[in-house]
C-alpha cells in the first residue's frame, strides 16, 4: 500500500490536582473538535474516550499540580512518555488554588476537611508540573482560553513556537476599547501585573481582574500594590488579591507575603 | 482489568473510569455467586476547599469555590452567594434571580450536552467515545456539539465566559447584559430548543436495562412555580420538606465500613439520589410546556425510577433549560441594578441550588467583618455515592452471566448514569480506600 496516509501526531490529556475545567476547554472548541480529531490521534483522553492508545505520545497535555506522592511518581512516567509536554492553566504553571497549602500548615487542612485524617495521602505542597520535570511550554490561565488551546496545539503539532503573547491584561484592554477601570472608577484591578490571554475578560465586565492568568513577564507587583492601598484598599485584602488562583508562582507569593505578614511562608 | 479468583469468585476492575469528570476507579467482587463488596473509589487528590476558605473575605467564596469543578462553576457561585447572602440577611431583586437562572440555564445546557452526546450516548450506541461514534452518527454528534456551544454562548454572555464566570459576585452581579445582547443569541438559543427536543426523541428510542429501583429523591422545590434551578427549599419522595437552613439536621455523614467511605444519608431513610431522575420525579408538575410534551411523547411518566433512562431525563432538562433562558430573555428589561450591598455580619447561613448533577449545599459562618470562620460544601455526587454503590451491587447480581468484559462495560454505564463529578465530590471522600 504505497498511499499510506503518514501517522497523524499523537495527542494525549493527563489531569492531576484539578477541577477540570482546562481539559473541559478542549471539548469546549465545539466548532474544532472533529476536525482536531481528524487532525491528530486522540490517543489518551479518558474524560472522552474509553478507548486507550498506548505511548509514546508527540504532545501531552497536563492539567493540574502534583499534590501526592503518587502523583509525583506518575509525572514521571508522563514526561517519559511525551515527546513534547505542555502544561494547562494555573494548577500545572502555578500551583493552581490549591497551592494555598504551601502557605499553611496542611495537616490542620487535612483535619478541617476529613473526618478521618489518617487516610489521607497528601504532599505538603501543591507544585507546578515544571518543579517535577522539564516542561516544553505552559499555557496560562484559571481557566486557559480556547483560542490560546488551539494556538498551542497547532504549533506544537506543525514543530513552530506558539504565538502567545507574554504581555499583561492592559494591553488587551486598550485593544478591545475597554475604559480602564482603575482611572475611571478608582476600581482595584490586576491587570497591570497580570499576563494576557483572557482578552480583558473582568474591566469588560464592569469588575477589575483578579489575575486568574498569573503574572505577566515584566509585573511590577509592588507598584501595583502601592496604587491599591492608595485606592483604599485594606493591607489583608491586598495580600489576598495575590493570593488566589496563582498563589504560588514567584511574583505573586511575594507580593502577597509583604502584606500578609513575615510569618507566612513563600512558596517553595 | 479482571481476575479469577479461586472458587469461582471474580473480580472487575476499572482503574480509571473514563467520561467521568474527575478521577475514580470500579472495583466489584464477586465470591460464590453473590457480590461480596462494589466500591466506587475516588483517587482524586484532596484540594482542602473548605480549609483554603477558612479567613478569606465573605466577598471571595463565588470566586474560589468555581475552581472546585470546571464543569459545573456556575452552581458553586449560586449557591455560594445564596448561602452569604443569607448569613447577611439579604435578599436579591427579582431581575438578580433571574438572570441567575439565566447563567444557571447556561451551565445546564452546557453540562447536560456534554454528558447526554459525549459521555453517555457512546454506551448505548457501542463506542468508547463520541470522537469515534461520529464516524457513524456525525449528525447525533454535531448536534450535541451545537447545543453544548448554545450553552456555553449563553454562560459567556451572561458570566463572561463559560468555564469559571466572572461576573457574578455576592448580591448579584457586576453588570448585567443588555436587552439587545441578549437578542443577539436568541436565535441560537432557539435552534438549541428544536435540538433539546429531537434529543429527547433520540434518547428514548435508546434501549433501557430493565433495572426499577426504588430510590428515595432529594430536590429542590421552587417557591416560584418553576422547575428547580436557582433557589427553593428541600423535598424528598418520602414526603418531608426542609429549608437549606435544616440541612444539617436531615443529612447525616456515615463512615461504611464495606467501602471505607463517608456516605450521605437521610434521616428515617438512609441512602438517596439527588440530580435529574429525582428533580423530574418531585416536579414534573412544574415542567414548562414543550418540555412536558417532550417527556409525554418519549413515554416518560410523572416518576422515573430507571436510572438507566436518566439520559431521557437529561434530556427533557435540556429542554427546560432552552425554555426557562427563551422565556428569561424575551421578558427581560433593562435598567436594573446589578447587585445589592450585602454588608458582613455575624451569622452563619445556608444555600442550596440544583447543579446539574443535583442538590449542592454550602454553609458558611462569618465573622462580624465578613472574615470566614467555616465553610462546610455537599456537592451532588457524595450524595449519590451510596446509590451508585448500591444499583453496581444490585445490578450486577441479576447479570452475573455475563463475561467479564461486558459486565465492566455495563458496570461502567451505570456509573455513568449518575454523571458523577469526582472533583466535586473528593474534597470530602476518603481516598485511600484500600489502606485498611
Amino acid at each position: 500500500m504505497s498511499d499510506r496516509p503518514t501517522p497523524r501526531p499523537r495527542l494525549a490529556v493527563w489531569k492531576f490536582a484539578s477541577c477540570d475545567g482546562c481539559q473541559l476547554t478542549l471539548l469546549n472548541c465545539e466548532d474544532e473538535l472533529l476536525e482536531l480529531a481528524g487532525a491528530v490521534e486522540i490517543a489518551y483522553f479518558p474524560e472522552a474516550t474509553r478507548a486507550v492508545v498506548e505511548g509514546p505520545y508527540d504532545v501531552s497535555l497536563v492539567e493540574g499540580s502534583v499534590t501526592t506522592p503518587s502523583d509525583r511518581e506518575r509525572i514521571q512516567e508522563v514526561r517519559a512518555a511525551s515527546r513534547r509536554l505542555v502544561t494547562i492553566g494555573a494548577c500545572a504553571t502555578a500551583g493552581g488554588i490549591q497551592a494555598l497549602r504551601n502557605f499553611a500548615d496542611v495537616e490542620e487542612f487535612t483535619s478541617i476537611v476529613y473526618a478521618h485524617p489518617e487516610y489521607i495521602s497528601t504532599l505538603d505542597t501543591a507544585t507546578p508540573i515544571s518543579a517535577h520535570v522539564p516542561v516544553d511550554y505552559e499555557l496560562r490561565g484559571c481557566p486557559i482560553d480556547r483560542a490560546q488551546l488551539l494556538e498551542v496545539i497547532a504549533a506544537f503539532v506543525q514543530r513552530r513556537k506558539p504565538r502567545v503573547a507574554d504581555e499583561s491584561v492592559c494591553m488587551e484592554c486598550k485593544r478591545r476599547g475597554t475604559v480602564c477601570v482603575t482611572v475611571a472608577h478608582g476600581t482595584p484591578c490586576l491587570g497591570p501585573v497580570t499576563h494576557a490571554g483572557c482578552g480583558a475578560l473582568c474591566p469588560a465586565y464592569d469588575r477589575g481582574c483578579y489575575g486568574c492568568f498569573g503574572p505577566a513577564g515584566t509585573a511590577n507587583t509592588a507598584s501595583l500594590a502601592h496604587r491599591l492601598v492608595d485606592l483604599g484598599m485594606p493591607r489583608r485584602d491586598v495580600g489576598r488579591v495575590f493570593r488566589t488562583f496563582n498563589a504560588a508562582s514567584p511574583a505573586f507569593a511575594e507580593e502577597s507575603a509583604r502584606h500578609l505578614g513575615s510569618e507566612q511562608e513563600v512558596a517553595r | 482489568m479482571t481476575h479469577k479468583i479461586p472458587g469461582g469468585g471474580r473480580e472487575l476492575d476499572v482503574e480509571t473510569l473514563a467520561r467521568v469528570e474527575g478521577e475514580g476507579a470500579m472495583r466489584v467482587v464477586v465470591e460464590a455467586g453473590r457480590v461480596a463488596d462494589v466500591q466506587l473509589r475516588i483517587y482524586e487528590p484532596p484540594r482542602f476547599f473548605e480549609a483554603m476558605l477558612r479567613g478569606r473575605a465573605h466577598t471571595e467564596p463565588p470566586d474560589i469555590t468555581s475552581r472546585i469543578c470546571g464543569i459545573c462553576p456556575v452552581a458553586y457561585e449560586m449557591s455560594s452567594c445564596l448561602a452569604i447572602e443569607d448569613a447577611c440577611g439579604v435578599t436579591v431583586p427579582e431581575e438578580v434571580r433571574l438572570l441567575r437562572r439565566l447563567l444557571y440555564c447556561g451551565e445546564w445546557i452546557e453540562s447536560h450536552a456534554l454528558h447526554v452526546y459525549l459521555l453517555h450516548l457512546p454506551d448505548f450506541l457501542g463506542y468508547p467515545g463520541a470522537v469515534e461514534m461520529s464516524a457513524d452518527h456525525r449528525d447525533e454528534v454535531e448536534r450535541g456539539l451545537a447545543l453544548k456551544k448554545a450553552g456555553n454562548a449563553l454562560m459567556s454572555l451572561v458570566g463572561g465566559r463559560a468555564v469559571h464566570p466572572v461576573n457574578v459576585r455576592v448580591g448579584g452581579f457586576y453588570r448585567l447584559p443588555t436587552r439587545a445582547e441578549m437578542a443577539a443569541v436568541r436565535p441560537q438559543l432557539a435552534r438549541a430548543l428544536d435540538d433539546a427536543v429531537a434529543t429527547v426523541v433520540l434518547t428514548a428510542g435508546l434501549d433501557f436495562a430493565d433495572f426499577e429501583q426504588d430510590y428515595e429523591y432529594v430536590a429542590l422545590r421552587s417557591d416560584h412555580d418553576e422547575y428547580p434551578l436557582e433557589s427553593g427549599a428541600f423535598v424528598t419522595s418520602s414526603g418531608a420538606g426542609f429549608p437549606a437552613r435544616d440541612f444539617g439536621d436531615w443529612v447525616t455523614e456515615q463512615h461504611v465500613a464495606h467501602s471505607n467511605a463517608l456516605h450521605a444519608r437521610l434521616r428515617d431513610v438512609g441512602p438517596y439520589v439527588v440530580g435529574p431522575l429525582a428533580r423530574y420525579t418531585l416536579n414534573h408538575d412544574r415542567l414548562p410546556p414543550v418540555a412536558r410534551r417532550a417527556a409525554d411523547e418519549a413515554g416518560l411518566g410523572p416518576t422515573c425510577r430507571n436510572p438507566f433512562r436518566s439520559i431521557v431525563v437529561r434530556a427533557v432538562e435540556l429542554v427546560v433549560a432552552c425554555e426557562e433562558a427563551l422565556r428569561i430573555i424575551d421578558g427581560w428589561q433593562d435598567g436594573g441594578a446589578p447587585s445589592v450591598p450585602v454588608p458582613p455580619r455575624a451569622a452563619t447561613g445556608h444555600g442550596a441550588t440544583e447543579a446539574p448533577r443535583g442538590v449542592l449545599y454550602h454553609r458558611y459562618s462569618l465573622a462580624g467583618d465578613g472574615t470566614i470562620l467555616d465553610a462546610e460544601i455537599v456537592p451532588p455526587t457524595s450524595q449519590n455515592q451510596a446509590s451508585i454503590e448500591l444499583d453496581l451491587r444490585a445490578y450486577v447480581q441479576d447479570r452475573l452471566e455475563l463475561d467479564d468484559e461486558e459486565l465492566t462495560r455495563q458496570c461502567e454505564q451505570a456509573i455513568r448514569n449518575y454523571d458523577p463529578c469526582i472533583s466535586c465530590a473528593t474534597h470530602f471522600l476518603d481516598l485511600e480506600v484500600e489502606r485498611r
